[in-house]
């Protein structure tokens, strides 16, 4: 005798279509012009701020840098769900999360440049600097949602990982554990379609990365993640579902890499044009502009007062940048430990410039 | 003050560290109702129940990544690998994260937890039970590495190890778990971290070790007396960082070093400790310096492990072989 045992289904939550017509009924907050506003301010400056950090690069002032190109509504809409005590536990592509959440410009640019009081972040003091090895970053937010958990916080520790990072151990291993301890932790999957040259399709035989969240015992779903509402939607849900004590959720975001990997990468080498440029007429920002002009009264001034606002924020950031002078060579041995040790002062004493 | 084992003295250490810090959180494999497959755990999770003392699933780098989340997130985790074999997978969050959080946060966010794990051969265990790998540890800038030798050690190293505002692996030498009882003082004092302690004093010649070989150590130093050779002995304790200052005044006491280590010879920590003496006090030498130390092989099974295992007459011939050098 077989009985059956389980089944599942996976949802796709979208509310504009790549056109930025709305599929349906919108959520309630996407009726507030300044909310939505926001959530396009947000994005346009994460291009900004994007646009700036390749230029840097390009010109040799900035290290190799991971664009986010294409991808700013994830990490704006996840981030503008997020409570100020939540954690945020970002890969290295998710500035967008990381500006919205109030790390600044110039500090990004700090890390991108080479300098480590770049994730001495001002703002979020408790959120995670970038995280590069892949998927390390999951059992951080696991550790995270139980001391909020144990410290009854009623805080939300929330990661964001690439598809590449869906098949790490790492993932696998937190996601059961935050379906098994009912933690409040929320993973985020920015489906770019593209671990450096492997496409999603050869990363894993998975219908959905979504799913993998049902082997863990807990709720996984998708968005479409050029589309700001739909992330802010489903993530602002998995957060209110994480504070109740009702656990965690996995939420894949699907959209895809208009650039680069990194600076460091040609694309060219493994994917054609065509398929990029097909991609540009879903990406997240016209769609979103195009919605604001119909539904919000969204004017041709605001636009290029918006765009110009953006741009001088980021020439700006950029000149205090490469203003900042270097740290004494010596600082790489002042926050090894809190104490340094004995031994250690001998060679601290051997780079001291001072 | 009670006779404790050194696996009782970690329970000890464990209780009062729960005892006396709310942010005190224990988990691993096994180390709730099971008390641990060596019984350190043994009883806490009654005490302190399971939001304190967790059962996690079989994932090691969890464990230790969960420690990492949660010690940046103001708790003291101390988490527990049943096994060094198994504490590779966790490798990476050592080296990436737990090491470097200070570094790479410039101070913003820390990373005081404890990793613990039993370690080393001894006990006939199954494979992949029995290795030293402490040196590739040791190696690992950011990181403290720390092994008890005896129970009064095992207490006041954990303690401070636990309360220790960066990250500690904190490795057991499982053969001696059982193997003796001392006086324990469950007072909540701890010793200090980054010092070596003396065990014995001599005039002859320094030997150098720590965990379970500190028996064999002080086992040929006793030998090598009723020859009229005086041995100094010195257990480590803290593998990282090194207290240098400690070895080198020894030696410039006694000219003569002999290092002795369970983990395989090559590029072990012995290495670490005749180059530091090369370096600064060569001088004082009156013979090479010498390493008794694990082959450079796989692991043995339990049949042939004996034959790898340094042992007190391996000891007492290095040592004879100093003392006849020149």
């Amino acid at each position: 005798m077989r009985k059956h045992m389980a089944s599942f289904e996976i949802d796709c939550t979208a509310y504009l279509n790549a056109d930025g017509a709305p599929l349906g009924d919108l959520p309630d907050f996407a009726g507030d012009t300044e909310t939505v506003v926001a959530l396009y301010r947000a994005m346009v400056r994460t291009r900004a701020f994007d646009t700036k950090a390749i230029a840097l690069q390009r010109t040799g002032r900035l290290g190799t840098y991971a664009s986010c190109l294409g991808q700013e509504a994830i990490g704006v809409g996840a981030a503008s769900a997020m409570e100020p005590g939540d954690v945020l536990l970002p890969s290295f592509r998710e500035h967008a999360a990381q500006l919205r959440r109030g790390v600044t410009p110039v500090e990004s640019l700090l890390y991108w440049g080479g300098d480590e009081r770049g994730s001495d972040f001002a703002g979020p003091r408790n959120d995670f600097p970038v995280c590069i090895p892949v998927a390390s970053q999951f059992p951080h937010a696991a550790g995270v949602a139980l001391a909020m958990s144990l410290n009854r916080e009623k805080a939300v520790a929330v990661a964001i990982g690439g598809d590449g990072s869906t098949s790490k151990g790492e993932f696998y291993e937190a996601l059961n554990l935050v379906g098994l301890w009912t933690l409040p932790a929320v993973f985020v999957i920015n489906n770019n379609q593209w671990a450096i040259s492997v496409r999603r399709r050869e990363q894993s035989a998975a219908k959905t990365l979504a799913q993998k969240a049902i082997a863990a015992g807990m709720p996984g779903e998708q968005a479409d993640g050029n589309d700001v509402i739909a992330v802010r939607d489903a993530v602002s849900r998995a957060l209110a579902r994480a504070r109740e004590g009702a656990g965690g959720t996995l939420i894949e975001c699907l959209s895809y890499r208009l650039g680069d990997h990194t600076t460091a990468d040609d694309a060219r080498r493994y994917r054609e044009d065509e398929e990029v440029k097909a991609h540009w007429k879903e990406e997240p920002i016209a769609r979103l502009r195009a919605w604001l002009v119909a539904e919000h009264g969204w004017s041709k001034t605001d636009e290029e007062s918006l765009l110009r606002g953006a741009a001088d924020e980021m020439d700006a950031a950029a000149e205090a940048y490469l203003a900042t002078e270097p740290e004494q060579a010596a600082s790489m041995f002042d926050h090894l430990y809190e104490t340094l040790p004995g031994d250690l002062t001998t060679q601290r004493a051997e780079v001291s410039d001072g | 003050m009670a006779e404790l084992t050194l696996v009782e003295a970690v329970r000890a250490a464990l209780g009062r560290a729960l005892e006396e810090d709310p942010k005190v959180i224990l988990f691993g494999e096994d180390v709730g109702i099971d008390g641990g497959v060596f019984r350190a755990t043994d009883g806490l999770v009654q005490r302190y129940g399971f939001d304190r003392v967790r059962d996690t699933p079989l994932s090691e780098a969890l464990i230790a990544g969960m420690a990492v989340g949660a010690a940046a997130h103001g708790m003291r985790p101390v988490a527990e690998v049943q096994f060094m074999g198994f504490i590779y997978p966790a490798i990476d969050q050592l080296v990436n994260h737990a090491s470097r959080l200070r570094t790479r946060t410039r101070g913003r966010l820390t990373c005081p937890m404890v990793l613990r794990a039993p370690y080393g051969g001894g006990i006939h265990a199954p494979e992949h039970h029995s290795e030293s790998t402490e040196s590739m540890l040791a190696h690992i800038p950011g990181l403290r590495v720390v092994v008890p030798s005896s129970p009064a050690r095992a207490y006041g190293l954990l303690l401070a190890a636990i309360r220790d505002p960066d990250p500690v692996v904190f490795l057991e030498p499982k053969r001696i778990y059982r193997a003796l009882r001392e006086d324990v003082n469950d007072d909540g004092t701890a010793l200090p971290l980054d010092q070596a302690f003396l065990l014995r004093e001599g005039s002859d010649v320094t030997l150098v070790t720590w965990g379970a070989m500190v028996v064999e150590t002080l086992e040929a130093a006793s030998a090598l007396a009723g020859r009229g050779i005086q041995a100094e002995v010195i257990d480590l304790a803290t593998l990282k960082p090194l207290d240098t200052a400690t070895i080198l005044a020894s030696v410039a006491k006694t000219g003569r070093c002999v290092i002795v280590h369970e983990a395989a010879m090559t590029a072990g920590l012995g290495a670490e400790v005749a180059a530091q003496i090369a370096e600064r006090g060569l001088t004082s030498l009156l013979a090479p310096v010498r390493r008794v130390a694990g082959y450079d092989t796989v692991m043995p099974l339990p049949r042939l492990e004996g034959r790898y295992m340094p042992g007190a007459g391996r000891i007492v011939l290095a040592v004879e072989d100093a003392m006849a050098f020149a």
